[in-house]
């Protein structure tokens, strides 16, 4: 038994050590925010945030976990009280078929801790490394400067989930 | 009053030979004054002497300069090499071009700092000096000042390196070595004058110039161990004239891994020369390297067997790292899924059995980014999701099991410092700034 810690819980899962944190995540945890894209972590889609960076859950096995702690899409707001980046690629309509776009977000939403107003320039390097092949990339780019935005004003501040 | 005398003679003799005239200032030649076949061989030279990787600033225009380079001595600034009138070489006649690169001195007749590493370029040819002139001064002139370079006293006197050069510039040409090949001696012009292999891999004594005794020994470039590129290299496999020129031309090779740190810029500059400059540049360093001992040689083979039939042997050490390794590696390290898209088989890799773990743990953190449009190879960085113990614990596993080499010392302070200097420095592996997606464009005048 392995415990992980996410969301803000402790959970016990019936794991061994090297067992990726995607598939906790998945198939423990019912966690399917983070996706299976490639499994080799050249994709992006199954990124989360651990103690406040952006992680590629499928190459992070359990045993790299000890003492931190995991937030996946479901952490930061839920569908009736979305959180600031939800909202935000929602109101920008940035998913098409919406595979990469947990990932995106949750790597948007370490940046915006670190850096509350990036520019066009930070954010395309930032998620350079998630792959898309769909059309939304323009939208992605203004869902995350109104994330930014929403986040800076008070509307937002009761949808802030548990974002680090 | 005789010391004061002979001081006086001393200081009087080296202003005389330190100082240089200026050379008169020139309109800006028009970019039409100037053939398009030069302009097109300078841009290949240009790739070839690297020269856009430090006179380019992360984010900024190509050659626009400005480009903060870390010294042991302290920060010196790029300058500006578009043909900008006020604060690039626009001004500068092909004269001055020529003085700059064989003596180090620019238009105005100021040294310059041996960073810009003239020790090479003094090789040059004119013809060739002709050519990267045409193609710098057809390039967009872009309007950069320099910072002012960070030099403590008393090395913030340019006269100092007037000494400097007198101590360690040899202007004595190259001569062609009759008993080789062309190839061979093409090889030798390109590597000791324009590319500057030595720059990076020859290590430099305590005034910051090359040790001539231990020529492409290893040396250091932005916080990547460059290494012994001569009988002393560290590879597994020893490297021969094919391998040289694979790997130059792509950056990876299967039987020794990607070129990354700042010789990513080197193989992505080289990756569009002509072949016969790239094939003679490894034709002369499979003879630095020189042919390996029969023991090496028969070690390289045993590696490569291993790794075909993968069975590498295991090693007792380390199990923590053993068990990072195996969940978080061995997925694209140990599938024979080829280059570039598979990850090399660290028992082929040079990282492990370098002398320090340098290059190992900046791997590590940050990865390998992918060029854009390019077939390049791929790696996530683990700085987010492993601690400094935890890389130290995998770096001293690896070393133990693929380096057949006594352990590192200090391995985790090593990646505490790799973590710190990871954002900072000539921020090589960013890409150049809009690229031409087509290759074919890059060497457009």
């Amino acid at each position: 038994m392995m415990t992980v810690k996410v969301n803000g819980r402790d959970h016990q899962v019936d794991a061994e050590p090297d067992t990726p944190l995607l598939y906790v995540l998945r198939d423990d945890l019912a966690l399917n925010a983070a996706k299976f894209g490639c499994g080799l972590g050249q994709c992006g889609a199954c990124t989360v945030i651990i103690d406040g960076k952006a992680v590629l859950s499928c190459v992070t096995p359990l045993l790299l976990l000890e003492g931190k702690e995991v937030t996946t899409l479901e952490g930061l707001g839920s569908i009736e009280t979305p959180a600031p980046i939800q909202r935000a690629f929602m109101e920008e309509q940035a998913a098409q078929c919406g595979y990469c776009i947990a990932g995106m977000m949750m790597r948007a939403q370490a940046l915006l801790q670190g850096n509350p107003k990036p520019t066009d320039d930070e954010i395309r390097t930032e998620l350079e490394s998630h792959l898309c092949r769909c059309g939304t990339h323009m939208r992605i780019l203004r869902a995350v400067h109104r994330a930014a935005h929403l986040m800076q004003t008070a509307d937002a501040s009761t949808s802030q989930g548990r974002s680090q | 009053m005789g010391g004061l005398f002979a001081a006086l003679v001393v200081a009087g003799a080296t202003v005389a030979l330190a100082w240089r005239p200026g050379i008169a200032a020139v309109d800006p030649p028009s970019a039409d004054t100037f053939d398009e076949a030069l302009v097109k061989r300078g841009r290949d030279l240009a790739a070839i002497g690297n020269c856009g990787t430090c006179h380019t600033r992360g984010g900024g225009t190509d050659f626009a300069g400005d480009l903060p380079v870390p010294t042991p001595f302290g920060t010196v600034y790029s300058s500006n090499i578009t043909p900008d009138a006020d604060t690039g070489i626009g001004r500068w006649s092909e004269t001055a071009f020529r003085r700059a690169m064989r003596a180090g001195v620019d238009r105005e007749g100021r040294h310059l700092y041996p960073t810009f590493p003239y020790d090479h370029f003094t090789h040059v040819s004119d013809e060739d000096d002709r050519a990267l002139y045409a193609y710098l001064m057809t390039r967009q002139p872009v309007h950069v000042q320099a910072h002012e370079n960070q030099l403590p006293f008393p090395l913030d006197r340019r006269i100092m390196i007037a000494g400097w050069k007198l101590l360690f510039l040899r202007r004595t040409p190259l001569e062609p070595d009759p008993t080789k090949s062309a190839e061979w001696n093409r090889g030798a012009y390109l590597v000791e004058g324009l590319a500057h292999c030595g720059a990076c891999h020859t290590p430099r004594n305590v005034l910051g110039a090359e040790r001539a005794s231990a020529q492409f020994a290893g040396g250091e470039a932005d916080n990547w161990s460059a290494y012994a590129i001569n009988a002393q290299s560290p590879a597994p496999v020893p490297w021969d004239a094919d391998a040289l020129f694979a790997y130059l031309r792509n950056g990876w090779h299967p039987d020794h891994g990607v070129a990354r740190g700042p010789m990513a810029d080197v193989v992505r500059n080289l990756s569009d020369v002509p072949d016969q400059d790239v094939r003679a540049i490894a034709t002369y360093m499979a003879d630095v390297f020189g042919l390996p001992p029969p023991d090496r040689k028969r070690r390289g083979e045993e590696v490569l067997a291993q790794v075909k039939s993968n069975s590498v042997p295991a090693t007792q050490a380390g199990a923590t790292g053993a068990a990072i390794y195996a969940a978080t590696c061995a997925s694209c390290h140990e599938t024979n899924r080829s280059l570039p898209y598979g990850g090399v088989n660290l028992a082929l890799s040079t990282a492990f059995s370098a002398s320090d773990a340098r290059n190992a743990a900046n791997i590590v953190l940050a990865g390998i980014r992918p060029v854009a449009g390019e077939r390049s190879p791929i790696m996530p960085g683990f700085a987010a999701s492993m601690s400094n113990a935890q890389i130290a614990a995998l770096l001293d596993y690896l070393r133990a099991r693929f380096g057949h080499q006594p352990a590192w010392a200090g391995v985790e302070k090593t990646v505490a410092d790799a973590r710190l200097t990871q954002t900072v420095g000539l921020q090589t592996s960013l890409p150049p700034d809009n690229p031409p997606t087509d290759r074919r464009e890059r060497g457009k005048p």
